[in-house]
């Protein structure tokens, strides 16, 4: 009962904040740039909106262009359940829960794909296309991240394996999980989630032609994935096992906070990579995770 | 060279009685234009007038070297004639548009299709079939005519072997208003207001090309006041498209510090423009015979001002998107175009400059105001999308020096003169270095002093091919970067 309690309170708790860091993303863009911009609550308004609406479907896709949403939809909100939350831990955690969470994350990516090939449109066919390529070198890069933190802790459990700090390895982990976060996640200089040009789309590009509850639920699906990065990131370099519970909570939140800004600096201030520099850049963090691997293994050998 | 020419001569604004111009049977006549443009002339105007029972050929050629455009035409005839686009790709455009206009056919055209006719149910340009790379790698992508942004209608079929676009067709004509045909019998009341929207972000530029037109038929010129003017105006008008340009630029690469900034400063620009006439865009300022709306003291010393705060915020700007590693590397061996491509297709404007070619019809054929008073020309080697965005910048530094030297010396006087009623049987020609490049009108008028032709070249037009051979052998996704980078007008190829 406790457990179902937990569990509920947990799925309300992503499901209600996950939309607000694109909001603070958006924020702080404006910021730079001088504007007021959109409100922070923006898109709880626009998913308010997409919920409402009908669905406009092609006749030529088959059910699986509804299928793909929904079920990318609850495979990240299943991988954000598995994540533990600084002081409150984990409720569901068992050996290897990372490779389930590892593989909610790849099940949710091919979903995507699905739905936006089912379209036939060549926009979506080459935006599917990009999306798994580049999925290749960033499962790399998180793989290796994770194998990083198992040799630490010498756990493959996620409560147990983002408890203590990374250790010597944090600095180079930090560089190559942010990238991937932001691989990821479509935010530039890999993707403009901001762009209206179709061509140069990556995310974007595959969700083009949904609409309606189908569009709120990648757009929510989205906005769940970039707050799982984040905490994955805060938690994997922070001594969370090692504070107060009062202390570990804030520095969860301060951490994800400054993640977030961290995202709309780097949108603000640097230009999109050609796309044929990003295999080079997702190389560079999975070769930083390595490193951090590396370090973990021999590093903190006595 | 041109000296030896047997076509007649005449200078950027000017005209020449029709029974002047040297006429040939068609197959000599296009011999001898090869032979002019072998020799390092460069299309201008390439159109059909209807005469008796057939039609007649006339070119306009620049030779930008001796700074003076020749003329000649054939006799009328009806049916084929040996095609210009086999030897001289940059006639390719211009000969498709003879044969929608008049059913004259090259004969040996490589790729005869509508410009811009309308399909057989009128609701969409005819536009026939594309070209297709056959292969089981190759896809196709269709993009437009109705795009995601706020843009004009244009339809681009790419063959894509993955992310690599092996060929590019651009089909144009959604915006076709009938400008032309709607010119017959002129000028009419409306003549003024229809040259000032043949494209819209280049107001000035198609004006005074149109005074120019006018004021030559009548064989004098507008007040050195009104030159003067129009020259203010069309630095202006150069400032705040080429701004926007940048910004555009930093937005399709998502570098949003020169962005926001230059969708501001355009704005400013254009207020500038306001400041002069009371329109944005220009529109009212430039009229046959002069201008309508004079620069009196207090607002010249007030747009000197404001000019030197938009001219410094640019500056800023424009220093942050060149300062950044990350804007410089994406835009570098992109999207380019060789410079023996542009001189085969007969670019013009920054595009040109851009591929180190120096060809700006303020410098090779100046008219009005630019006899007294010249910017150096901007040219950039290359060719790239950061060529052209290089010249880009380059203009704006130049436009404003420009503007700073001019604002100080005014000159003096009416500010609209008296114009005599069209000459007849006269060709007049009037080129214009609009921002994006040589806007060519040319007026034919008849034995009462109507028009009998009116022909106007966008530079868009001249253009279109460059971005196409921009994008052979770049990836697909920089292909709105390349699009941004000549940002071509779709309603003045349209008409």
């Amino acid at each position: 009962m406790i457990v179902m309690r937990d569990l509920m309170l947990r799925l309300v708790l992503w499901l209600l904040l996950a939309p607000l860091l694109p909001g603070i993303i958006n924020k702080v863009k404006a910021w730079v740039a001088g504007r007021r911009g959109p409100p922070v609550l923006q898109l709880y308004y626009d998913l308010a909106k997409l919920w409402r609406k009908g669905v406009v479907m092609s006749n030529l896709a088959s059910p699986g262009f509804i299928i793909g949403p929904a079920v990318a939809w609850v495979a990240l909100i299943g991988a954000a359940l598995l994540m533990p939350l600084g002081p409150a831990g984990s409720v569901v955690s068992f050996r290897g829960d990372v490779l389930l969470l590892i593989y909610l994350l790849a099940l949710a990516r091919f979903c995507t794909a699905w739905a936006a090939m089912e379209t036939g449109s060549a926009f979506e066919g080459m935006g599917a296309a990009r999306e798994v390529s580049y999925a290749v070198l960033t499962e790399a890069a998180i793989i290796a991240a994770v194998l990083s933190l198992i040799v630490h802790t010498g756990s493959v459990s996620l409560s147990t394996m983002l408890a203590p700090s990374a250790g010597a390895g944090a600095a180079l982990l930090v560089a190559g999980l942010f990238t991937v976060l932001l691989a990821e996640n479509c935010r530039v200089p890999f993707d403009d989630p901001n762009t209206h040009l179709e061509l140069t789309m990556i995310h974007e590009v595959m969700v083009l032609d949904h609409s309606g509850p189908p569009l709120a639920a990648i757009l929510h699906g989205a906005s769940i994935k970039l707050l799982l990065f984040s905490i994955l990131l805060v938690q994997a370099v922070l001594p969370m096992g090692d504070l107060s519970p009062l202390a570990a909570a804030g520095a969860l939140a301060v951490g994800v906070l400054l993640v977030t800004v961290g995202v709309g600096l780097v949108e603000s201030l640097l230009a999109r990579f050609a796309f044929r520099r990003v295999p080079l850049l997702l190389t560079t963090a999975f070769l930083l995770c390595v490193f951090a691997l590396l370090v973990a293994w021999k590093g903190d050998a006595p | 060279m041109s000296a030896t020419t047997p076509f007649a001569l005449l200078a950027n604004a000017t005209s020449l009685p029709w029974a002047e111009i040297p006429a040939w049977p068609v197959a000599e006549f296009v011999h001898a234009t090869a032979t002019e443009l072998n020799r390092g002339a460069r299309f201008c105007a390439w159109f059909g007038v209807p005469e008796h029972s057939g039609t007649c050929l006339v070119a306009v050629l620049a030779f930008d070297v001796d700074n003076t455009l020749a003329v000649g035409r054939s006799e009328a005839f009806t049916g084929a004639y040996p095609a210009l686009t086999t030897t001289h790709p940059q006639a390719h455009l211009f000969e498709r548009e003879v044969w929608e206009q008049h059913g004259l056919t090259p004969a040996g055209h490589p790729w005869l299709k509508p410009v811009r006719r309308t399909n057989e149910k009128g609701n969409a340009p005819a536009n026939g079939e594309f070209f297709r790379v056959e292969g089981g790698e190759v896809h196709e992508v269709a993009v437009g005519p109705v795009h995601a942004g706020v843009i004009e209608p244009g339809h681009f079929r790419f063959q894509c072997a993955g992310e690599e676009v092996l060929h590019l067709e651009i089909a144009l004509g959604y915006q076709h208003r009938g400008i032309e045909e709607a010119l017959r019998d002129g000028p009419h009341r409306a003549t003024m207001s229809q040259m000032e929207t043949v494209a819209g972000d280049t107001t000035i530029a198609h004006a005074t090309a149109y005074a120019t037109v006018m004021e030559a038929l009548a064989g004098t010129e507008a007040p050195l006041r009104a030159q003067w003017l129009r020259a203010v105006a069309l630095e202006l008008e150069r400032l705040a498209n080429h701004t926007g340009d940048m910004g555009a630029l930093a937005g399709d690469v998502a570098f949003l510090p020169t962005m926001s900034a230059c969708g501001k400063i355009r704005g400013d620009f254009l207020n500038l423009t306001a400041l002069m006439c009371g329109n944005r865009f220009g529109r009212g300022l430039v009229r046959p015979g002069g201008c309508r709306h004079d620069l009196d003291a207090g607002r010249a010393a007030q747009l000197k001002e404001r000019l030197e705060t938009a001219l410094a915020d640019t500056k800023q700007a424009v220093a942050w998107f060149w300062d950044s590693a990350a804007v410089r590397a994406r835009f570098e061996n992109v999207g380019t175009v060789f410079p023996a491509q542009a001189t085969a297709i007969g670019l013009v404007g920054p595009a040109a400059r851009a591929c180190g070619l120096v060809r700006d019809v303020r410098f090779d054929h100046p008219a009005g105001w630019h006899r007294f008073a010249q910017a150096p020309v901007a040219v950039w080697p290359v060719g790239d999308v950061f060529a052209r965005a290089k010249v880009r910048s380059l203009e704006i530094e130049r436009s404003g020096d420009y503007l700073r030297e001019q604002l100080t010396a005014p000159a003096e006087g009416e500010l609209r003169g008296e114009l005599a009623p069209p000459a007849p049987d006269t060709l007049a020609v009037a080129l214009v270095e609009g921002w994006r490049g040589e806007v060519c009108h040319v007026a034919l008028t008849d034995a009462a002093g109507r028009f009998r032709r009116y022909k106007i070249v966008d530079p868009s037009f001249h253009n279109w091919m460059g971005l196409a051979l921009a994008l052979r052998g770049t990836a697909i996704s920089d292909f709105p970067i390349c699009n941004k980078s000549f940002n071509l007008s779709y309603c003045g190829h349209d008409l």
